[in-house]
């Protein structure tokens, strides 16, 4: 048991890269869909709606940000893992806890603004700017929890439990 | 800097002049035409709808002539044929290729014919073999498909369905025809899905073996009047005719790739020929005298004044355009540093006539943030270089690819400078090569200021700071407005209480020791404190009486008020919205990180040698272009965010009606000027 500390903190890293990566998939994939439809009316539009489709996707990158900072904290990515106690282990688990969720959860929301974003730009191209707003105001809610899990994470390390 | 003024212009010339005077001004491109004389007994309009519509179908027809080109013999020149823009045309170039127009139209419709021939042709090539096919089983049939017997025999052909052997067939016709004799039965060929029979029998039994092959659901083979073979060999040879057909076809629009070029001016010129003529519809002319109306920049119409004085006899009156009467189109100017962002702003909405230009602004702040959310010194130069050789290579670009490449340099030149500034250079590639390489682990490339990884919260702190700047600026933007506008008292209402009440909390905030220790800061005197909550209590107390102020009854102007003040909460999430820039630095960083450390553990693994070297450069650079696109999006499309909702929402109105010039609104080629 004495060495569940570091389980849990993998867990924590793994279930923040998993499930922001899920959203961020199915978000990218949606989006997709949406923005091949488009071109093929008008394959004029590529670059626009792939900026659209793309939008969804850094749900992800966020997933794997927290995964990597917290498996750097922990010791498992460069030097020897260090001992780490229970709590400790717990405390990285729910630090991980807001990027993973709010990261799946999100990266459908916006895959959806996305959606309905590609259908204005096949529309009005000449929107594009006010159509790239409407999914990256989702977005903002991604970046709290990131920031959230970011200073968990680093705060952790810094307490002696 | 600035929007341009605008002059109301009246030009009034003679008839004869009429086409020469609208090509100048069309050619010139400066003036809006708003033609506002109304028609009446001395004034009255010319229809030229059906000569405009012409134009436009003979544009119409060049342009689909050119894209079926474009489909059988693709124009090479890839990606960055693009930035070329449009080619240049001399007076005189110009002059010949208009000979050529109406040869070029017709050229247009033997190309759109010969594809409607070809596309034809193209589709009955599947048609006939689908039929090829359904021979296929009666090639060992040597009768027409059609034979109906002879005078004491009937014959039928067809297919029943699933695999039958010839006793199977027998048998069935046994069982459902009983007593018709002297039948004979041939199974021409059989197959899994159906069986082709050859049936004969006397004349006398004719009913009754129908009626037996119809409960065996039999059918009709494909109607063919000859023998199948013959009938197979005629096919065949359909086909290769068409296929031949088809590539002749595909070879005659190929040779006319030589009008190519024409089509192009054809589809440019009659399209401002065009334009030309919805203009003339529109103008007011008597018999002898026409008058154009319209806007102008103001500091164009001295030069268009000159040039329509001195070559025709006109009368060109200028006045003051009423902004209470019509709507004044709204152009921008402004140099170099901030003209890029035009586009920016452009896309979300022009100002509104007699609202500042915001782009200078907007400008300073933008380079920033996005230098601070992609933050790597080395992608900062990637794209300071590719932009730089893209702007000198093509002089002719567009204007609005030009002025978007341009935004991308100087936000290269910020990300280069907050990549020194944190240190990060590929991430931290420096330390990850001199370790793995040359084991100098201790290389690194330092920061000048410190490493947002390392020190997450002050740089938290700085993002906050940097959005507090942007949206104080936003709001004092709005101060300045409303000086301009003389309107004192909005400008202390609704700008300096909001100073005094959002600057007063975060001083407030400072001061206390809980902040202070969450921000790593040391905290503010008490005096400044308490200086700085009866600072945010008198604002917060002039926004609940002001707030309102539009409201005649003092208690529905007190609770507007409370509402007004209830604001405060979005000052909050708009500070809070700069975290973005934290992260998305960061995700820069770290993702960068990753990939360095990747390729190092593969390059150590193998050994530092040169397969070391090769994997480490193979990953290094998948990774790195693809860290830097998915980041480079990324900052444009938040540093969007951060103008349009938080910095706009401070005092941009927006909504004015871009200027819209007559001009020679061409596609492919530009005319130069002559003289």
């Amino acid at each position: 048991m004495e060495n569940m500390g570091i389980f849990f903190a993998l867990l924590g890293a793994s279930c923040s890269a998993l499930m922001s990566g899920i959203g961020s998939a199915l978000g990218v994939g949606k989006a997709g869909q949406a923005a091949s439809g488009v071109v093929t009316e008008d394959p004029s539009k590529f670059s626009k709606v792939l900026i659209l489709q793309l939008l969804p996707g850094t749900q992800g990158i966020y997933g794997l940000l927290i995964a990597f900072i917290t498996l750097t904290q922990i010791g498992l990515m460069g030097g020897g893992s260090s001992d780490l106690s229970l709590t400790k282990g717990l405390l990285y688990f729910a630090a991980c806890m807001p990027m993973a969720f709010v990261g799946l959860i999100s990266a459908i929301a916006q895959a959806n603004a996305s959606i309905s974003s590609i259908a204005l730009v096949a529309k009005k191209p000449d929107q594009f700017g006010k159509a790239m707003i409407f999914p990256a105001m989702v977005e903002t809610y991604a970046i709290l929890a990131l920031l959230i899990s970011i200073l968990s994470v680093f705060g952790i390390s810094s307490l002696s439990i | 800097m600035s929007v341009l003024p605008m002059e109301r212009v009246l030009i009034c010339g003679l008839k004869k002049d009429r086409k020469a005077i609208l090509e100048l001004l069309q050619h010139q491109g400066v003036i809006e035409i708003r033609n506002t004389v109304e028609e009446d007994e001395v004034f009255g309009r010319q229809d030229k709808v059906a000569a405009s519509t012409t134009f436009r179908r003979n544009t119409t027809l060049a342009d689909q002539a050119l894209a079926v080109l474009n489909e059988h013999a693709p124009e090479g020149g890839g990606l960055l044929a693009g930035l070329d823009g449009r080619r240049e045309l001399s007076a005189e170039e110009y002059e010949t290729r208009v000979t050529k127009r109406d040869a070029a139209v017709k050229a247009a419709q033997e190309i759109l014919s010969l594809e409607k021939e070809w596309s034809e042709t193209k589709a009955e090539i599947p048609r006939t073999e689908s039929q090829r096919v359904a021979l296929e089983p009666w090639l060992s049939y040597d009768l027409p498909l059609d034979f109906g017997g002879t005078t004491a025999t009937c014959a039928f052909t067809g297919t029943v369905p699933g695999q039958l052997g010839l006793p199977e067939a027998e048998a069935l016709l046994a069982q459902y025809a009983p007593d018709a004799q002297d039948v004979d039965i041939n199974v021409i060929s059989s197959s899994p899905e159906q069986t082709c029979l050859f049936v004969i029998a006397g004349r006398k039994h004719e009913q009754q073996v129908r009626e037996a092959l119809r409960r065996m659901n039999f059918a009709k083979p494909p109607i063919v009047s000859a023998e199948p073979r013959k009938a197979a060999q005629e096919l065949d040879s359909r086909i290769a005719e068409l296929k031949e057909q088809e590539k002749q076809l595909d070879g005659k629009i190929r040779e006319d790739v030589k009008y190519r070029d024409d089509l192009r001016f054809a589809s440019d010129y009659f399209s401002m020929r065009a334009d030309k003529y919805d203009v003339l519809s529109s103008l007011a002319q008597t018999r002898m005298v026409f008058l154009v109306g319209g806007f102008v920049p103001q500091e164009n119409v001295g030069q268009l004044e000159n040039m329509l004085t001195s070559r025709y006899d006109v009368v060109f009156e200028t006045e003051e355009p009423d902004p209470s009467e019509e709507e004044i189109p709204v152009k921008l100017k402004n140099n170099a540093f901030s003209a890029p962002l035009e586009g920016v702003i452009e896309s979300y909405s022009l100002p509104h006539w007699g609202e500042m230009d915001p782009s200078m602004l907007v400008a300073v702040f933008y380079y920033v943030l996005y230098g601070m959310m992609l933050s790597d010194a080395a992608y900062g130069l990637i794209m300071v270089v590719a932009c730089a050789v893209a702007l000198k290579k093509h002089p002719g670009m567009e204007e609005g690819l030009r002025k978007s490449l341009k935004m991308f340099l100087y936000c290269g030149i910020a990300t280069m400078f907050w990549g020194f500034m944190f240190g990060s250079f590929f991430g931290d590639a420096v330390n990850v090569i001199a370790s793995t390489f040359f084991g100098r682990p201790d290389i690194k490339l330092p920061p000048i200021w410190f490493e947002p990884v390392g020190k997450p919260m002050k740089m938290l702190v700085f993002c906050f700071a940097v959005g507090i700047v942007h949206l104080f600026t936003g709001l004092g933007a709005k101060c300045y407005m409303d000086i301009k506008a003389h309107a004192i008292r909005d400008a202390i209402y609704d700008v300096v209480f909001w100073y005094m009440l959002v600057g007063g909390c975060i001083l407030l905030l400072l001061s206390t020791s809980m902040m202070a220790d969450m921000f790593s800061l040391t905290p503010l005197p008490q005096q400044v404190g308490s200086a700085s909550a009866v600072i945010a209590v008198a604002g917060l107390i002039g926004i609940i009486l002001t707030g309102g102020r539009e409201s005649r009854s003092w208690v529905k102007r007190i609770l507007k008020g409370l509402y007004a003040a209830y604001g405060i909460s979005g000052y909050l999430s708009d500070i809070l919205s700069y975290s973005r820039l934290l992260a998305l630095g960061l995700a820069t960083s770290v993702i960068a990180t990753v990939f360095n450390k990747m390729a190092g553990m593969v390059a150590s693994g193998v050994g530092a040698g040169v397969i070391g070297w090769i994997l480490f450069i193979l990953i290094f650079v998948i990774g790195h272009v693809l860290n830097m696109a998915i980041n480079a999006m990324g900052a444009y499309v938040h540093t969007n965010r951060l103008t349009y909702v938080e910095f706009f929402g401070k005092f941009y109105e927006g909504g004015g009606k871009k200027f819209t010039p007559f001009m020679d609104n061409t596609k492919y080629f530009k005319i130069k000027e002559e003289n």
